[in-house]
């Protein structure tokens, strides 16, 4: 019993690129476990999405065709049965919306400890993984009394997988309990769009949950303003109703490569920096020099903002 | 109809901070409503507004500390909680999501509510995982994400939040457990009236043999826990507002930055 599962990820007939980290992930494990690399492929076109995922590393895909899309109880019923078959030392699977959806359910059914969101992982002894606790301000190690686990692994921090691989593919005859299938995806809606489009912009303000204050943003708007610049924001200036759906940058939000990002009163949230880590010049204004925002910031200045931005305002009038 | 929120106390550290050993120390720590309960908190009692007879519970594991933080609830509209805690629990440094669900699906058992709502995640572990777990132990149906939510008979129509802009619309049967995402409402302030309703409204306490469950040893532990090593080579400017802006003025002319 050391093999590994990984499960791999899509949406509306694409694969999603953190499948192929996953498949990164699952080889890792595996080579220190001694024991084979099994996929999960589950819905969708399987047999085109098994040839995409069929990778250097890989030994096994098994394929699981119940509906075109994502379906929870699809993913769980098949996965748990797979892992009965296949007995996984561990399961890996991606930290995405729709992992969130199936991850905690198949541990519960294995009995399998969760560690979501891994960043690392030791698993040459025991398992110990590598996690953010306390708002992405410390780094904690995690380790796990038992000789299985499930993992999910934080997007973008694996390499994806390369090069052809030779695996077996084989169609896993999963037995779906219909009567346990109580949830039915009925369609996709796209957020709106306005006529500011955040993912073009040159020059992106961007405003966080720091400013306090609706009347705030005023600054915000001078300061773009005055340097010809688009205003974009984190989530909770969207989630208060200030700032409309498409200003927001990040994992829910959009994804932006401007020139330059100044974040203002930002955190840097793994889900906001997802949208922008690209940005070609990443500069913070934060009062607080433990922020994560710094980690990724080519500038900043640690201070307060409603000192420092109608300061940078007046240097452009 | 019954609905049950999960409502978890967070731990915020203070902008300087220190590590003693494998914690915070808790001078640098601030407790407080887990935002994401606040939006569940806020969709519950949203409901009970817009309905009869509707009773809505909330549940916490957590210290006595808490109670701070479930009073909060109460004075939003919750109309009663009730606390779990002992020393087993105490002494482990982080509770894994396979106990969180039992020690709350033992709870839901009791209460058997038509719904649960739990937060997407909580601000300081982040496993985003106690719903759905509460969900599997308990037998019944869930979603993650939840970002818009109708009632409709015995179903919930929901909009799950995935990456990137798009919404899957679902099914759900109820009973079920939601995850709740920030942004699907607007959480109230609590009123001076609700803060002093709160203070007699009731709030049981059970341990986890109360409620039938038997904790083993604890599967996760912290072997560190550090201020992650940054790759930052961030230049920062100094020198007090001003002169850090005109720095930074500097800097962004350099850029092509300019009206
Ligand atoms: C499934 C999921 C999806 C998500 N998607 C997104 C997404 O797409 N985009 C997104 O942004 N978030 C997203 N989030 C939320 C994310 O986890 C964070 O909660 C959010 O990014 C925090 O926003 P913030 O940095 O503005 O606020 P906070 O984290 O509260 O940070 C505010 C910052 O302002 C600083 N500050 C306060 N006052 C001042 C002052 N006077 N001067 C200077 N600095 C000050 C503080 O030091 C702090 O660092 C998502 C979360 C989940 C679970």
């Amino acid at each position: 019993m050391s093999d590994i599962l990984a499960v791999t990820d899509h949406r509306r007939g694409d694969l999603r690129e953190v499948s192929f980290e996953t498949i990164t992930a699952g080889r890792e494990l595996a080579d220190t476990t001694g024991g084979d690399l099994h996929l999960a492929v589950i819905n969708g076109d399987v047999e085109s999405f098994a040839e995409s995922v069929n990778r250097d590393g890989v030994d096994v895909i098994h394929t699981v065709e119940h509906g075109d899309d994502f379906n929870h109880n699809v993913y769980t019923q098949a996965l748990e049965q797979l892992s009965t078959d296949i007995d996984p030392k561990y399961v890996v699977a991606p930290h995405s919306v729709n992992g969130l959806d199936y991850a905690p359910a198949v541990a519960q059914r294995l009995d399998y400890p969760l560690i979501t969101d891994a960043i690392g992982f030791d698993a040459a002894d025991s398992l110990t993984v590598t996690r953010e606790l306390y708002n992405g301000k410390t780094e904690a190690g995690v380790s796990v009394a038992e000789d299985n686990a499930f993992l999910t692994i934080r997007p973008g921090e694996w390499e994806p997988a390369e090069g052809d691989g030779s695996a077996t593919i084989d169609a896993f005859d999963a037995a779906i309990d219909e009567a346990d299938v109580g949830s039915t995806v009925t369609g996709f809606e796209e957020v709106g769009s306005g006529d500011v489009d955040i993912s073009e912009a040159d020059v992106l303000v961007s405003v966080g949950r720091g400013i306090e204050d609706e009347d705030n943003l005023d600054l915000i708007f001078d300061l773009a303003d005055a340097l010809d610049a688009t205003v974009s924001s984190s989530r909770p200036i969207v989630d208060n109703g200030w700032l409309p759906q498409d200003r927001q940058v990040g994992q829910s939000g959009k994804s932006v490569t401007p020139e330059v990002y100044l974040a203002i009163g930002i955190s840097g949230a793994v889900q906001h920096v997802a949208g922008m880590k690209s940005a070609e010049t990443i500069i913070a204004v934060n009062n607080d020099p433990s922020a994560p925002i710094y980690d990724l910031a080519d500038y900043g200045i640690v201070d307060d903002l409603f000192d420092v931005v109608p300061a940078l305002t007046e240097e452009f009038q | 109809m019954k609905i049950l929120v999960t409502v978890s106390e967070v731990a915020e550290a203070d902008d300087e901070f220190e590590i003693d050993g494998l914690s915070i120390d808790d001078r640098y720590l601030t407790y407080d409503l887990n935002e994401w309960d606040d939006y569940a908190i806020e969709e519950a009692v949203q409901i009970s507004e817009s309905r009869d007879d509707v009773e809505v519970v909330t549940v916490t594991i957590g210290p006595e500390r808490a109670e701070e933080t479930i009073r909060q609830g109460l004075a939003k509209g919750a109309d009663r909680a009730v606390r779990v805690w002992d020393d087993s629990i105490e002494g482990s440094d982080l509770l894994d999501s396979n106990t969180k669900g039992e020690l709350l699906a033992a709870v839901a058992e009791e209460e058997e509510p038509d719904l649960i709502l739990a937060g997407v995640q909580s601000g300081d572990m982040a496993f985003a995982s106690t719903g759905v777990a509460l969900a599997s132990t308990l037998g019944y149906e869930w979603g993650a994400v939840v970002n818009n939510l109708e009632l409709d008979g015995d179903m919930a129509n929901v909009h799950r939040e995935l990456e990137g802009g798009v919404e899957e619309l679902t099914e759900v049967e109820l009973p079920a457990v939601l995850t709740i995402q920030t942004g699907i409402n607007e959480p109230r302030y609590a009123s001076l009236r609700g803060i002093r309703q709160a203070q007699s409204k009731p709030l049981d306490v059970k341990a986890p043999e109360d409620l039938g469950v038997e904790l083993g040893e604890s599967v996760l532990s912290l072997t560190s826990l550090e201020e992650p090593e940054t790759e930052s080579n961030v230049e920062l400017f100094e020198g007090g507002a001003e002169d850090s802006a005109g720095q930074l003025a500097n800097l962004l002319r350099e850029k092509g930055v300019d009206a």
